[in-house]
């Protein structure tokens, strides 16, 4: 292969933005989508997209600060130096899609205006309505279009990936996909390939995500020996509208614009929520955390809904649990500009109009922080090297993963409006590192490989076909799953609860086996592409499953209340003081056991082998995350006190001007 | 600070998905219009799925597929559609729901029965080629996005700093037209749009193909959305350096002379975009751009 050629699968934020770079770097790209790109997942994206900017700098913002907001958001489980480039590269980003066209939101001035968002104190988001998603996807989309125009880059929508085709180094040589029209096979031989296939959350049956979001593209390459990295921490976003076919999301930008969280004091109240005295509610987030209100990261923002629910009995319904989120004190005018999408979206699967009734909402499962493992080049100054091959590569060489389905970038809980940032960073950072990759020495002949491959899958294909007389339903399954990981791995877990879970899964793997299919055609067979796709959600249900199981401790959003540390009880100072020391004492403790990475590798069967690797924390030491804690105060000063010590133990260690 | 939590996690009650809600044995008829094969034969096929509060018609499908059986308790194949994002923004599900073209995602089953009757009748879009059943191809809707360029022509993807300086009330102007995602309600709604369909001839290699059918759309009605989204682009600071490709395409075979003013463009679309206003806006533009262009000569 003369000319480098680089097959991208997936055509979201993260697809696009690689393939517009990819081409523009002069490489060729095969662009591979289970839908026409402009339909993809992004779309969902409401929001908005995260950066410093010229207001909150003056604020005292930076780059620096956006990255300490991301990694203590995310419970400092992430690498700090890829958060940092992105968080450098924030700026340059939302300039980029600016040109681009992005009907971003303007101030009367005409400059862009931002609004704040959870886990910060500064308005970094910019926004085009409650649409932002959708407006980064198309600007994208139309220079993909473009490049498409120019012969640069070839479509493939409407196809299904197979797997990655390996050769005897374990080198990633291509890919075999699917046509979901002619379900004809196909080989894509490539310099190098990228996963950018987005989040898996019909792992959980319904979930805020499209029903594309299967999971499958991971799922395969994993069983081929990618590696998947902290599968245990899925995002639960506190507020969406409980749907029989979708839970669809309610934007943050709702409370980013002002909405407000409440339950009626009394359980139930029969009365129409407007008619409710102030005094007779209960403003729960904005009363246990004064500092952030509204806009606690997501992970608490979840616990706290679902826990005045459960355990208060305060939910709005009895037979279905929901909270108000009220946006019916701001004008209307103001809603429209800056919230119209979802308020739209909201009346109409509602019938109610949001402007004049608070909503009723309820959290639902939203996003996937692990997904594979990728690798990254540190720079000298903490960042990372741009145009190294090792970024974002999979420890498949060739392979590579960007988006969603990477690890790298939230931790153990996600930002919002970090998401847009992260996918459209990774893939525009990646292309270069392509460019050098690609076009080196050909390897040896792949022609054998990929006609293996081939037959594999044809095979695989002919005897989910032949399969028309077992007693199981693929759809019926799906939904077991669905409740079964809804009900344990969520947002409150326990190790009895994951225990038996696993085995129910290994066991509703077995029965995949016996799933019927009712199409044995070979023409848009979608109930034949559903069925393989259920099968590829059992090893990464597990995976979470095993990965939470494992994890004694609570991080983001993963939330064992048999490992909860709770506050300080005492009042006396003396006491109080004792109680810290303690406290930090078994904070310390468990970072230096659980600080870690959950790597799980794809053993026999499916069942995942789990280990743990080291984060690099070298630019932000890790701290408690103290976000309305009973005795927060304490306990912050003591362990800032420890860290000065610590601070001053080294400098006495290190000669002068050796650095750190 | 979060309390010990000791009830269940329970977000799988959270919807409205039990049967608990309806407990009835009420039942909703579903009329298809299916179609095996491109170019295949087309026939109608009922179904019942049990009644559900809140349905729409993509859980009407969902349950279709499930049960895999007809009316008449046959064992069929399920039924083939396209969807995606179900809260209406990626533009997958587009078909026609008794008669009108919409978005499967948003026709709620209630609502659908209280206007029309108990028996929904659902077939595929018709001024695009069936695929299968409820799937038809709509490669024609980008094909008509690259005619026009409906992109900025930027330089490239490296800094160069922010876009331009938009006024508020451009914004407000430009963001209902960037709302439209291509689910091609304003072209089945359009008399002017007429149905194109190429099939591959056994002597033709594929880039021919391509050819030959990139061709016969582009001899057909570019559409509604393809010319709102020109008047985007050409209202954007930077995209209208290249306004006059946009308008020579807008005039070109199958350009804007031949809508007919029919405006059922506008009343059809799910997002509510100005399509007439884009519409007379074009028509506008392309008169002063040819007039332009005889005195250029």
């Amino acid at each position: 292969m003369a000319q480098p050629r680089v097959l991208v699968i997936g055509g979201g934020l993260a697809g696009l933005s690689a393939t517009m770079r990819l081409a523009e770097l002069g490489l060729d790209v095969d662009l591979v989508s289970l839908v026409p790109v402009k339909r993809s997942h992004s779309v969902c994206a409401q929001g908005g997209i995260n950066s410093v900017n010229a207001l909150t700098r003056q604020q005292g913002d930076s780059e620096w600060k956006h990255l300490d907001d991301t990694v203590y958001g995310g419970d400092f489980l992430q690498h700090q130096p890829p958060v940092k480039e992105m968080a450098d590269w924030g700026p340059r980003i939302i300039d980029l899609m600016d040109r681009l066209g992005v009907p971003f939101n303007r101030t009367s001035e005409g400059f862009r205006d931002q609004r704040r968002f959870g886990g910060t104190l500064y308005k970094r988001t910019a926004f085009a309505g409650a649409t932002t998603g959708q407006q980064l996807l198309y600007a994208l989309d139309e220079q993909v279009r473009r490049w498409e125009a120019a012969g640069k880059v070839k479509k493939w929508e409407f196809w299904d990936f197979l797997g990655p085709v390996l050769d005897d180094t374990g080198r990633c040589r291509g890919a075999v996909c699917q046509d979901l029209v002619t379900m004809q096979f196909k080989a894509f031989p490539a310099d190098a390939v990228v996963l950018a296939t987005g989040g898996n959350g019909l792992i959980y049956g319904r979930s805020t995500m499209s029903m594309v979001c299967t999971g499958s593209a991971v799922s395969r390459a994993y069983r081929a020996g990618a590696w998947y990295g902290n599968g245990e921490f899925i995002q639960v976003h506190p507020t969406a509208i409980p749907g029989a076919d979708k839970l669809r999301l309610m934007s943050e930008s709702a409370r980013g614009e002002g909405g407000r969280v409440w339950v009626p004091r009394t359980p139930q109240d029969p009365r129409d929520p407007r008619s409710i005295p102030e005094a007779e509610r209960s403003y729960f987030l904005e009363e246990r955390y004064p500092k952030y209100g509204n806009l606690v990261p997501r992970d608490i923002a979840t616990r706290e809904i679902f826990d005045i629910c459960t355990t208060d009995g305060l939910s709005v319904e009895k037979d279905r649990l929901c909270v108000y989120l009220d946006l019916t004190h701001i004008p209307r005018e103001t809603l429209d500009r800056k919230l119209g999408g979802i308020l739209e979206i909201y009346e109409k699967f509602q019938g109610v109009d949001p402007r004049v009734t608070p909503m009723k909402i309820f959290p639902a499962v939203h996003y996937s922080m692990g997904g594979l493992w990728v690798d990254y080049e540190k720079s000298k100054t903490g960042g990372l090297v741009e145009g190294s091959i090792r970024n974002q590569q999979t420890n498949l060489p060739g392979l590579y993963a960007i988006g969603e389905c990477d690890y790298q970038y939230h931790g153990a809980n996600r930002l919002g409006a970090n998401s847009l940032l992260s996918c459209i960073f990774s893939g525009l950072f990646l292309a270069p590192s392509l460019a050098n990759a690609c076009g080196g020495t050909p390897g040896a002949d792949t022609t054998r490989l990929f006609e293996a491959e081939i037959r594999r899958q044809e095979e695989r294909h002919r005897e989910l076909l032949g399969r028309t007389a077992g007693d199981e339903n693929p759809y019926a399954l799906h939904q077991e799953l669905g409740n079964l990981m809804t009900r344990v791995a969520t947002v409150v877990r326990r190790n009895d609860q994951l225990e038996a879970a696993y085995d129910d899964v290994c066991e509703m793997a077995r029965r995949w086996k016996r799933c019927a299919v009712s199409d044995t055609g070979n023409w848009t067979n979608q109930n034949v592409v559903f069925t393989k796709s259920l099968g590829d959600m059992f090893p990464i249900a597990k995976l979470i499953l095993k990965g939470a199981l494992l994890r004694d401790e609570c991080r983001g959003a993963h939330f064992k209340p048999a490992f909860a540390m709770p506050g300080l009880a005492a009042t006396d100072p003396v006491e109080k003081r004792r109680e810290a020391e303690e406290w930090c004492d078994s904070f310390q403790a468990n970072t230096e056991k659980w600080l870690k990475s959950t790597i799980a590798a794809c053993g026999p069967d499916g069942d995942p082998e789990i280990s743990y690797r080291e984060i690099d924390t070298s630019l932000i030491p890790p701290r408690p995350r103290l976000y309305g804690l009973v005795g927060g105060d304490a306990i912050e000063e003591v362990w800032k006190e420890r860290q000065e010590r610590a601070a001053t133990s080294r400098e006495a260690a290190v000669p002068v001007g050796a650095g750190s | 600070m979060i309390k010990a939590m000791e009830a269940v996690a329970d977000l799988v009650t959270a919807g409205a998905d039990d049967a608990a809600h309806g407990g009835s044995s009420r039942v909703i008829r579903v009329r298809v219009l299916r179609q095996d094969v491109a170019g295949g034969e087309s026939y109608f096929e009922r179904f019942e799925v049990p009644y559900e509060p809140n349905m729409n018609v993509i859980s009407v499908l969902q349950k279709i597929a499930a049960r895999a059986r007809s009316q008449d308790g046959r064992r069929v194949a399920p039924v083939a559609w396209d969807c995606s994002c179900l809260e209406e923004v990626c533009g997958s599900c587009t078909m026609l729901i008794n008669g009108r073209t919409r978005m499967a995602c948003s026709a709620l089953v209630d609502s659908l029965v209280s206007t029309d009757g108990d028996e929904i009748e659902l077939r595929p879009m018709s001024k695009f080629p069936v695929v299968r059943d409820l799937v038809v191809d709509r490669r024609r809707v980008f094909r008509g996005l690259e005619k026009v360029k409906a992109w900025v022509p930027v330089e490239g993807s490296y800094d160069l700093g922010p876009g331009p300086r938009i006024s508020p009330e451009d914004q407000e102007d430009a963001y209902p037209l960037t709302e439209c995602m291509s689910c091609g309600c304003c072209l089945e709604a359009c008399p002017q749009y007429m149905k194109i369909e190429t099939v591959r001839r056994d002597d033709e290699s594929e880039s021919d193909f391509e050819k030959r059918r990139k061709a016969a759309f582009d001899s057909g009605f570019v559409g509604a959305h393809a010319i709102s989204q020109a008047m985007l682009f050409n209202s954007h600071p930077t995209g209208r350096m290249i306004a006059d490709e946009r308008l020579e395409a807008l005039t070109a075979k199958g350009g804007i002379q031949m809508c007919g003013n029919a405006q059922n463009c506008v009343a059809v679309c799910p997002k509510h975009i100005p399509l007439t206003r884009s519409i007379a806006r074009a028509g506008r533009a392309a008169t002063v751009w040819a007039i332009k262009r005889l005195f250029d000569r």
